[in-house]
């Protein structure tokens, strides 16, 4: 039987807004608002606020923690200190990977961002491998996350901020501070491609940070994770549980820059090998270059024969064709290169593309 | 959005189909529920001009940012015109699903078949079933 579906404290803003709502990752989770286009174009021109609260929050602290976590996670955990995050992964110990996440700095301790599937795992793999003095502790179910994103986020977020601190962040910096009086860590982080913040607040202040972002002349657009998922898309983020998953490492899904290949971490030997090795496939983005929408699983062909397939795939609203990730064979996947994607027996004429396919700067505010 | 309605001068096929008959010729679309249940439409792969379409067979797709679904004809006949304005702008599907959302004109082969169609009521009372 179906256990019933976790609701986060916006629930019931977002049915008064009239969102379509439907399950992700044991989540009812408001998937579109108005329409996809429409959203997609609002984080794209101007902002939009997305309730991205059944996203995982795994804190570890303690004197060991940094050590930890550097030998564990793919990224040089040396790079970052206090106030600044950093792009990493989990890994199994054959390379395959068990989330892609966010790791911040804070004083006192490492906050982690994980995919909400990925929630159990992620504490698992972290609690069982944790030595004396660090200590894990998921703090999903306290902690709700607001994403405001867009190159106008600055606007609705400025007039209820505690400090000028979270106006003045760079790209991937974060601070403790307070939105409309509600404690909250901020982050210049997204998952749009597109300047902007993410907001970490109790469940019970998010419904104050959501209805002041949402009061004022500024106020962002609502923004469900249909319009999320095309506007990483369009940028070449990868998503778990599409792009990337246990069956394959960072190597082919060309994260190899987020992976301390001299230093270490779990599934470090498998990544230098086959680094060394090359992979057997890669991760690319494609374009159609006629009408189509590929998805997840169709077959990708060059020169007649298969050579991968599509992991994601979607209509881009900007550019208003078909687009897709997928794994290739390395000999065709190269930026420039005519593939066909057969989409339900029917064979499109498709490209691979260089990332990203929308031009965007997620580094500079508006 | 369009309201939910099922204007009463249509026939229905189960599969959430309309027929509208204009002489020998017939204009298939969608209905209130189905594009509704689609959610919104980006995508519609249409038949050939002159192509043969059976009662009850897929003539077209559409698919939506999530989904895909076969358009099922309620009646057989020849595809003597397929909407260009749908191609061109889908979500007009979502818009005005018996209007500018149509999706293809047919020469009926067998008028008798639309015989076996809902009328609006009784394809209310099978959607109130669903």
């Amino acid at each position: 039987m179906a256990s019933a579906l976790l609701r986060t404290p916006l629930h019931d803003r977002h049915r008064a807004l009239g969102a379509k709502l439907a399950g992700f990752a044991g989540w009812e989770m408001p998937i579109v608002y108005t329409t996809t286009r429409a959203e997609h174009r609002a984080v794209r021109e101007r902002s939009g606020l997305f309730d991205v609260s059944h996203m995982g929050q795994i804190e570890v602290t303690g004197p060991a923690a940094r050590e930890f976590l550097d030998g564990t996670l793919t990224n040089d955990l040396g790079r970052i200190g206090p106030g600044q995050g950093q792009y990493t992964l989990l890994l199994q110990e054959d390379g395959g990977v068990v989330d892609d996440l966010i790791v911040y700095a804070l004083l006192d301790r490492f906050l982690i961002v994980c995919n909400a599937a990925n929630v159990d795992p992620v504490r698992t793999s972290l609690t069982d491998r944790a030595p004396e003095g660090a200590e894990v502790n998921d703090r999903s179910a306290e902690v709700a996350m607001l994403a405001l994103q867009g190159p106008a986020y600055e606007a609705p977020l400025a007039p209820l901020v505690g400090s000028p601190a979270p106006l003045a962040l760079e790209y991937f910096e974060i601070t403790e501070d307070e939105v409309a009086g509600v404690p909250a860590l901020v982050a210049r982080t997204g998952y749009t491609g597109e300047p902007g913040v993410e907001i970490m607040c109790p469940v019970s202040g998010a419904g104050r940070v959501w209805d002041r972002l949402m009061a004022g002349p500024d106020a962002p657009e609502p923004a469900g994770l249909a319009a999320r998922d095309t506007l990483r898309l369009e940028v070449g983020y990868p998503l778990y549980g599409q792009d990337l998953s246990r069956e394959r490492t960072p190597i082919e899904a060309g994260l190899a820059w987020a992976c301390d290949l001299e230093g270490g971490f779990v599934g470090v030997e498998e990544c230098r090998r086959r680094k060394a090795e090359g992979p057997a496939e890669r991760l690319v983005m494609m374009k159609l270059l006629e009408p189509g929408i590929p998805r997840p699983g169709c077959a990708v062909l060059a020169g007649g024969e298969p050579v991968g397939e599509v992991t994601s795939g979607t209509l881009s609203p900007t550019l208003d064709v078909g687009i897709a990730m997928g794994y290739l064979r390395p000999d065709v996947a190269s930026p420039g290169t005519d593939v066909m994607v057969d989409i339900r027996g029917k064979q499109k004429a498709g490209r691979v593309e260089r990332r990203p396919l929308v031009q965007t700067s997620p580094t500079k505010a508006g | 959005m369009a309201d939910e309605t099922y204007p009463e001068d249509l026939r229905y096929h189960h599969e959430h189909d309309w027929v509208r008959v204009e002489g020998g010729e017939a204009v298939f679309g969608i209905t209130w529920y189905a594009q509704d249940a689609l959610g919104e439409v980006v995508y519609y792969d249409p038949p050939e001009p002159g192509a043969t379409i059976a009662k009850d067979g897929a003539y077209g797709e559409l698919e939506s940012v999530k989904a895909v679904s076969d358009v099922i004809a309620p009646a057989g006949g020849e595809v003597v015109a397929v909407n260009q304005a749908v191609r061109d702008t889908p979500e007009l599907v979502n818009q005005d699903p018996y209007g500018e959302g149509w999706l293809v004109r047919v020469r009926l082969s067998d008028p008798a078949e639309l015989d076996a169609l809902l009328d609006a009521s009784a394809y209310r009372e099978y959607l109130s079933g669903l």
